[in-house]
């Protein structure tokens, strides 16, 4: 379809570039700052088709099926272990709630299941059974590093063509009636521009920017930028916490091993809305209350040292699902993913190819469902099963 | 690892894969950190940072002062659980 630019070098707009070369497209994508700097390596690194409807859990379903064969495809290791995310139930109404969900999951072929403490207590060894009636377990979902997956994507793109550029920050859309037909951008202070003839905004948390640059309102897919930090303890022995576990009902704490080097990742919702685009500045608050909920899962965790703090962004629309698919005639928006960007990115980004080069997708993914005008017609979805 | 060059020893990198990284076209200073985890250790990057940087100099025609240090996180040494989470209330 002649030249197609993306906007945005995170995990969705790297991965869209792969998959539009794939299909013999001309892409050239921008990342103002390095790859991975915005939302993508901050993330603590789960992917999990436990989702609480249908779309969710059918994109995330496909997306997982795509996490499993990536590594081969991408050639390049990734570090993707299926070691499943432990759901537990903190009162007899929430096993209910995970008895419905796991129907529901069920249904669309996720094989979740309601599990009893004593099982759980196998699978987490130093977890605290004492507080947990029940635990939705779902040994398919899992884990994978951010920053080798997003390189594995970008060697491919530019295998296979792409003109990725980083530390390149995109100044100015040029609009002609429906369409976009010039992108501007600035690298070292200079100026350039390029003609083109599709543009894809996947740049999450900044997207309402690059949408008010196309001539559109910076509220037709309202994104707010929401910190939300991760804890991690130095490396320990593998095997301690290899799911990601968290019980929804305790502010939705969780912790995981880091699939990388053994250390405990902790997160919880306690969150801050940011108070710029550049706020990402951990507090103090979120590192006592983060440990306050670590050590009530895992007792021995209070024996552990915390190494490292850091935020990143939440791109929150208003009922937490993406907006994905077309604004404008050429002009598309694949943002706003609420926390879930990094794990769909593998289903997400084929569908997104196959809308831009072929007008269609064979993805199991519901346009309606996240259609970024649902906003400005005031039809919201249920909210997204949302943690941390 | 003998007769291998550790340069990070939190997270055992040697210099041959900093400098393999470095030749495949990575020369971002946050992205060699993040692919190969120096700097995220619990020493922080005291030991490894300037040697990553030494070795990013000489290899890209910068001078180690142009190349701008990785944003360090809290806390700046690890700090146990137990002191942060209080007494009875854990």
């Amino acid at each position: 379809m002649g030249k197609i630019a993306i906007i945005g070098g995170g995990i969705i707009g790297v991965a869209t570039a792969y998959e539009l070369a794939k299909l013999g497209e001309d892409v050239i994508l921008f990342e103002k700052n390095y790859f991975d700097s915005g939302s993508t390596f901050r993330c603590a690194t789960g992917i999990r088709a436990q989702f609480t409807d249908e779309a969710n859990i059918k994109l995330m379903k496909y997306s997982v099926e795509r996490w499993e064969r990536l590594e081969e495809e991408l050639e390049s290791d990734i570090n993707f272990r299926q070691r499943g995310y432990l759901f537990l139930a903190t009162s007899e109404e929430e096993v209910e709630a995970f008895k419905a969900n796991i129907k529901l999951q069920n249904r669309f072929g996720v094989p979740t299941r309601l599990i009893e403490i004593e099982e759980a207590k196998e699978i987490v060894p130093i977890l605290n059974t004492e507080p947990f009636l029940a635990g939705a377990w779902n040994p398919k979902d899992g884990k994978a590093n951010p920053f080798k997956t997003l390189f594995a994507y970008l060697g491919k793109a530019r295998e296979l063509g792409v003109d990725a550029r980083e530390h390149t920050e995109v100044v100015g859309l040029e609009r002609e009636g429906d369409e976009i037909i010039t992108v501007k951008f600035r690298s070292n202070r200079k100026v350039g521009s390029i003609k083109v003839d599709a543009v894809l905004n996947a740049s999450n948390a900044w997207a309402p920017l690059i949408n008010e640059m196309a001539g559109l309102s910076g509220d037709l897919v309202p994104i707010t930028a929401y910190k939300h930090q991760l804890v991690k303890t130095e490396p320990l022995e593998r095997g301690q916490v290899e799911p990601l576990v968290c019980p929804p009902g305790w502010n939705d704490a969780y912790i995981i091993q880091d699939g990388e080097d053994g250390g405990i990742i902790c997160g919880a919702g306690i969150e801050h809305e940011a108070k710029s685009l550049d706020d990402v500045e951990p507090t103090y608050d979120f590192l006592r209350g983060v440990l306050r909920y670590a050590v009530r899962i895992a007792p021995p965790l209070r024996y552990a040292h915390v190494v490292r703090q850091w935020a990143g962004f939440y791109a929150k629309t208003p009922d937490k699902n993406p907006a994905i698919r077309k604004l404008l005639e050429n002009f598309y928006i694949s943002a706003g993913f609420s926390g879930h960007g990094f794990m769909m990115a593998p289903a997400v980004a084929k569908a997104m190819a196959g809308l831009m080069a072929k007008g269609s997708t064979r993805v199991l993914l519901d346009l309606e469902w996240y259609d970024p005008y649902r906003f400005e017609r005031g039809e919201l979805r249920s909210s997204a099963f949302q943690i941390g | 690892m003998e007769g291998k060059k550790i340069v990070c020893r939190c997270n055992d990198v040697t210099a041959e894969e900093v400098e393999a990284l470095i030749d495949s076209g990575i020369t971002d200073i946050e992205e060699v950190k993040r692919l190969l985890r120096i700097g995220m250790g619990p020493c922080q990057g005291r030991t490894c940072i300037p040697i990553v940087i030494s070795i990013l100099a000489r290899k890209t025609g910068r001078k180690p002062e142009e190349i701008p240090l990785p944003k360090a996180k809290v806390p700046i040494r690890p700090v146990r659980v137990e002191v942060l989470v209080g007494g009875g209330d854990g």
